[in-house]
């Protein structure tokens, strides 16, 4: 890591430095604190996802290494420059998605691509572009006419036409349909295979999930949790859990019976079922820890919930094995009292 | 050249909203052309000796280079603003220098549009220059159309910087009116009340038709109040304007 000593003033890249490097960032509106101490590295040709609800501080922080906003304190470089005092050196190879508007409305994304790859030294085809984001067949709609995924995809387009070596795309999917998401989680994936750091935001747990290689969640301004969507997924004890959807009503202590004993099942909301086996672990004296009770393997969990299912002619969905990232993020947020309440939280 | 190209793209792009914004041509066109007609033709407001079209083509003139350089910019500024155009122009290479040319660049092509329109109209309808030198009644007009723009953009951009977009929209366009009535451009300021008459010769309308009157209409050199108070209001606005500007 960058030592804080590092000249960030210096309109240079020193060639060891993270993509995006930033370290215990304040941020400050009046007597509120939206962002505190927040530390995040991202390298490139990786996808770093800053996940949490609205409010959370996720647009300050992108916001400050834009070079929108000055921290009240903290340390941050963009490409080893200061994301303030070396802006224009800096927007030559960044790309920004804001996370609502910045196009102008009476132009059509062909004559916008154009006129953007008119600001950079080596930018993309704009043609090529339209094609690979699919707008070609609303290349002459203007901006105001188009669908909020049309719009999405054109902002996206706009952030990548200079050919960037970091993105942030502040919320790239909200408001997009299931085909649009398709299209921009691709564009993504492209950016990052030709080395490029991605740093996007989301409050949906399932773009998170797809897109990102590591996954910061913040809450009230501060990183509750860190790693990739699997870690956070799969930490200890997780793998002993299957979720499911049936009819409700199903008699859930036969359910329980025929797994067997430190077996709970529950339906939390109407035909949603969560098996979880309870693994006890116990220290022997001077030995390591011993698993206590039935030690089932996930695969196996799942196969005997299923072969339960199918025996009693029950028709079931969404078989998953250990926890989705959502239950983990609610989890998180819930065990530090700071987050919304888990009803609150339901992808779109 | 490099340095250029941003420039022009952004110029290009500039024009062609401009052009095809329909409220626009209406303010910038529209009005002062229905306004020269109706003026030079009707003679509710009598203008003294000579042909009324005489007063009215500087005039409207002046009224032309405060809708365009005040009103559509200003209001188109605005609602970029609050678009959040400006803000995502901020992250690219672009930079506000050359926005700011380019824009300024743009009003002074829609001025020249509107000069082809308004000129040809003001002949048709009997218009006859002044009798002084031709080359440097066009000079002096050149001079203080320029000054002159700097100091509408100045408001436009100053209203554009501090206010919302909607109330910036209701404000430059009031601010119009107010200026249209008080400048000099269709009501002589012989024809104010007295004090009414003082306070409008320090805005910067009056010394704008003012100007145009003495350079295209009797011929004679622009008075020096008017020179004042163009570069007054020029310089003022313009540093207000870039002193409040925001891109968010």
């Amino acid at each position: 890591m960058p030592a804080d000593g590092l000249p960030g003033s210096e309109a240079r890249a020193l060639p060891a430095a993270p993509a995006v490097y930033c370290h215990d960032l304040v941020v400050r509106y009046g007597p509120r604190t939206a962002v505190d101490h927040v530390s995040l590295v991202a390298g490139r040709g990786e996808v770093v996802c800053i996940l949490g609800p609205n409010g959370a501080g996720k647009t300050s922080t992108v916001e400050c290494l834009e070079g929108y906003r000055r921290p009240a304190s903290g340390t941050l470089q963009v490409l080893g420059l200061n994301p303030t005092t070396d802006h224009r050196a800096l927007v030559a190879r960044i790309g920004v998605m804001l996370q609502r508007g910045g196009v102008y409305p009476m132009l059509g994304p062909g004559h916008a691509l154009r006129l953007f790859a008119a600001y950079y030294e080596r930018p993309e085809d704009p043609e090529a572009l339209l094609d690979r984001v699919g707008l070609r067949s609303v290349a002459r709609t203007p901006w105001r006419h188009l669908s909020g995924g049309e719009q999405a995809r054109l902002s996206l387009a706009l952030a990548l036409v200079g050919r960037p070596e970091v993105l942030f795309l502040d919320e790239p999917t909200a408001g997009v349909d299931p085909e649009g998401r398709l299209a921009v989680r691709e564009v993504i994936r492209d950016a990052r295979d030709r080395g490029a750091c991605v740093l996007l935001t989301t409050h949906e747990l399932t773009e998170a999930e797809r897109l990102a290689d590591r996954v910061l969640v913040l809450a009230q301004g501060s990183v509750v949790a860190e790693g990739s969507p699997t870690s956070l997924v799969g930490e200890p004890g997780a793998a002993r859990e299957v979720a499911f959807g049936a009819p409700p009503g199903l008699d859930l202590g036969e359910l329980e019976g025929v797994i067997g004993a430190g077996t709970t099942v529950t339906e939390g909301e109407p035909g949603r079922y969560r098996v979880t086996v309870a693994i006890h672990t116990a220290t022997a004296s001077g030995g390591s820890p011993q698993v206590l009770g039935p030690d089932v393997a996930p695969g196996a969990l799942a196969a005997t919930v299923a072969t339960w299912l199918a025996g009693r002619g029950v028709a079931f969905s969404d078989l998953r094995v250990g926890r989705s990232l959502e239950e983990q993020y609610l989890e998180v947020l819930h065990t530090r009292g700071e987050g919304p309440e888990p009803q609150a939280w339901k992808p779109r | 050249m490099s340095a250029l190209r941003p420039y022009v793209a952004q110029v290009g792009a500039e024009t062609y909203m401009t052009l095809r914004r329909g409220e626009t041509l209406l303010v910038t066109v529209g009005i002062p052309v229905a306004f020269l007609v109706f003026f030079s033709t009707s003679h509710v407001v009598s203008t003294g000796p000579g042909p009324a079209v005489s007063f009215f083509v500087p005039g409207i003139l002046a009224l032309a280079v405060m809708s365009t350089a005040m009103v559509s910019l200003g209001i188109a500024t605005g609602f970029e603003r609050g678009y959040g155009v400006l803000k995502r122009l901020g992250a690219t290479p672009l930079g506000r220098p050359r926005l700011l040319g380019a824009k300024v660049t743009t009003v002074f092509f829609v001025e020249v549009v509107q000069a082809a329109v308004l000129v040809p109209v003001g002949y048709a309808l009997g218009w006859q220059p002044g009798h002084g030198h031709a080359g440097a009644a066009v000079a002096s007009a050149l001079a203080v159309a320029v000054l002159a723009t700097v100091a509408f953009g100045g408001i436009g951009l100053l209203l554009a910087g501090v206010l919302r977009a909607e109330v910036n929209l209701a404000a430059a366009n009031g601010l119009y009116l107010v200026l249209l009535l008080l400048g000099g451009m269709v009501v002589p300021l012989a024809k104010l009340p007295g004090a009414l008459a003082d306070v409008a010769r320090a805005l910067p309308a009056a010394a704008l038709s003012d100007a145009l009157h003495a350079a295209l209409g009797s011929g004679s050199p622009v008075p020096a109040a008017a020179w004042v108070t163009l570069g007054g209001w020029a310089v003022g606005a313009s540093a207000l304007a870039a002193l409040t500007f925001r891109w968010e």
